[in-house]
């Protein structure tokens, strides 16, 4: 099959779902010329022109407003928040109104928008541009999540997200962008809610999303070598959450080990442990561990960030512990 | 106005100097990856740090952005402490936690650069509040550029400090760009001093390339604030050399245009210029400046090179809340 770059997949989620819907149209900073900050959208200012692809000031509180506006009025925005940081700036209009307005309204309105952005640490880039939130947005009922890791998953969500009629809140990983990975000619969705075994194993189960998942999956090749058999879970979606393919796996391996980026207090980790805890106790054959940021802000130097975020030498450390 | 003093002139060529070549190392040792993560030059833009913070005392207060490097110098910073941040040591103004979005020196009364656009703005109404509070005569010159003044921000911040009569100078760095965008294209009505205007307030255009004209414009700004008449709106017109970050080609901008201003609007080179024109330095006196500057960078990488490693344990006693 041909490989895409995870961003070159999100390319063409939009042109193909562009070309299918008139009202699907992309808004956010520096996605003209510029093509966006990880250049998702190179060439597109070309093809669909400024009505379609526009290109805002930096308000972005303006552009979720706008997008959930437009929303309301019969187009199917796609906004862009550069980072997940700056979402900060626009929360009342992603949690009192987007993600509300459906259930305030008695289900009169609804909000087709999808808000596209991305986080996570690894560039050097400090406090304030390498947060994960996710669990920000993961607590909002009336806001779906979804955090792919793959080109092939990347596009089949995005395309579902954009035709979705409710607020899709769409992380993607900053460190990702250039990952290349099989992404099939044909089109195809993914739907929400349908999590994806990456790697199948008996012994210990691994919940890891984003760009923990490639973490969990080298953790998986070397724990292999000892004989350890690792079954990577990659939930996709964390809000709709596939909690029976979750509970699934864990009642054939009995053992989980939960991994996030983000700071580990009120994490979706946190969450996950939870949840487990709660349906399927009596499977378990050991503690649930968590392996998940720091309870830090992510710092400059190279060294201190990476000490701040799980990597596959500290999913191995917890897959022992309760091996 | 009386007429500047000699001394003053050439205390400001010192500080443009000094700042350009500060940034001139930094793109340097970026693409050798001594610095790394986000770096945002100030190169084409000093005269406004320059010629804002020569109007004010130490115990004023400063609130910069991510393009903060020329701010911080201006103020009166640190090279070693500055360099040490940016190869993320021990010994950095942030402990090497920051980096160069994030450099602050509270004795100096530098609030922080920022890496969030218009993070400043609200920030220095609180400032204001307090100078205005102890009542010592204070002021806070609040810098950030074209794209920040178009944030829902800056309408609360100048209103607030506005009708609260706060010494808050808003200075805005009209670069014209914001990343790819022009400020054409995303200011509308293209005129952020004359916002002022709907404030009540004093506005003024400045051409941000000329060094006494942005301290005789902040002079007076700032006497004003001083007399407890509140704030002002100065928007300084200038151009950002390089592209938005030293990786950035900026094939965004218009064929010629950056040469264009380098050769019509370089702050640096039209000060000496009128500087040795109007006989106040000799050209050898310059290479003095040149040489000294030179050294004490070459000083802070020494520093910055031979300085330690944040310590991982360190870090985590300080850090986890
Ligand atoms: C709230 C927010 N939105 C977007 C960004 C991304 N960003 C960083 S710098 C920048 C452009 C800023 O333009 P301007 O304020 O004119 O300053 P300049 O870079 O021209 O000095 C953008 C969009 C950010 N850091 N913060």
């Amino acid at each position: 099959m041909r490989e895409l770059d995870y961003r070159d997949a999100i390319k063409e989620a939009c042109i193909e779902e562009m070309d299918r819907d008139p009202r699907v149209f992309l808004i956010g900073e520096d996605i003209g010329v510029y093509g966006g900050a990880f250049r998702a959208y190179s060439g597109l200012l070309d093809k669909y022109g400024p009505e379609r692809v526009i290109n805002t000031p930096i308000s972005e509180q303006a552009i979720l407003g706008g997008a959930i506006g437009a929303a309301l009025t019969g187009y199917r925005p796609v906004a862009e928040i550069m980072f997940i940081d700056f979402c900060t700036l626009a929360m009342d209009q992603i949690v009192n109104q987007a993600a509300k307005i459906k259930y305030m309204t008695g289900d009169a309105l609804n909000v087709p928008m999808v808000l596209r952005t991305q986080g996570g640490a690894g560039r050097g880039i400090a406090a304030q541009h390498s947060q994960s939130l996710e669990a920000w947005f993961y607590h909002i009922p009336g806001l779906k999540v979804v955090m792919p890791a793959t080109s092939y998953d990347v596009k089949g969500l995005l395309k579902t997200a954009i035709r979705d009629n409710d607020p899709v809140v769409f992380i993607e990983h900053k460190m990702i962008y250039l990952n290349k990975g099989p992404v099939p000619e044909e089109e195809y969705t993914i739907p929400f809610g349908v999590a994806d075994i990456k790697r199948e194993g008996k012994d210990v189960t691994i919940f890891a999303y984003s760009n923990m998942l490639f973490k969990a999956l080298e953790a998986a090749d070397d724990l292999a070598k000892e004989g350890i058999s690792c079954e990577v879970f990659d939930p996709r979606t964390l809000v709709p959450l596939d909690i029976d393919a979750l509970i699934n796996s864990v009642k054939k391996t009995n053992k989980l080990v939960v991994v996030s980026e983000a700071a580990e207090r009120g994490s979706i980790a946190s969450d996950i442990m939870a949840i487990v805890n709660d349906k399927a106790f009596d499977y378990l054959d050991g503690p649930i561990k968590r392996v998940c940021g720091l309870n830090s802000a992510i710092p400059y130097n190279s060294k201190l960030e990476q000490a701040c975020i799980p990597h596959k030498e500290s999913i191995i450390k917890a897959v022992k512990e309760i091996i | 106005m009386e007429k500047l003093s000699k001394e003053l002139q050439v205390l400001m060529l010192k500080k443009l100097i000094e700042i350009r070549r500060f940034e001139e190392r930094t793109v340097q040792y970026y693409q050798r990856s001594k610095i790394w993560g986000y770096l945002h030059p100030y190169i084409g833009e000093e005269a406004v740090a320059v010629g804002a913070c020569t109007a004010i005392k130490k115990e004023d207060y400063i609130i910069s952005t991510h393009r903060g490097h020329g701010h911080a110098i201006a103020k009166g910073a640190d090279l070693n402490k500055m360099m040490a941040e940016l190869f993320g040591k021990a010994t950095g103004y942030c402990k090497g936690r920051g980096g160069s979005m994030h450099i602050a020196d509270t004795e100096l009364g530098m609030l922080g650069a920022n890496g969030i656009v218009g993070g400043g703005i609200p920030i220095s109404v609180g400032a204001g509040l307090s100078c205005k509070m102890e009542n010592k005569g204070r002021v806070i010159l609040c810098f950030f550029g074209d794209g920040a003044a178009n944030n829902g921000v800056f309408h609360e911040s100048v209103n607030m400090s506005a009708m609260f009569k706060l010494p808050v100078i808003y200075i805005c760095e009209n670069n014209l760009y914001a990343i790819s965008m022009c400020s054409r294209d995303s200011v509308a009505g293209n005129d952020i001093a004359g916002r002022a205007k709907g404030y009540g307030i004093p506005g003024y255009k400045v051409d941000g390339s000329d060094v006494i004209e942005v301290f005789e414009t902040v002079e007076k700004a700032v006497d004003y604030a001083r007399k407890g008449n509140g704030p002002s709106l100065i928007e300084a017109s200038t151009y950002i050399f390089l592209g938005h970050h030293p990786n950035d080609p900026a094939a965004y901008r218009p064929k010629g245009e950056a040469e264009h201003e380098k050769s019509k609007r370089d702050c640096l080179t039209n000060f000496k210029t009128k500087l040795i024109n109007e006989k106040i330095i000799t050209e050898a006196q310059i290479d003095e400046i040149e040489k000294d500057t030179e050294k004490r960078i070459d000083a802070a990488v020494e520093f910055a090179e031979s300085s330690p490693e944040p310590e991982l344990e360190k870090f985590l006693s300080e850090v986890m809340s």
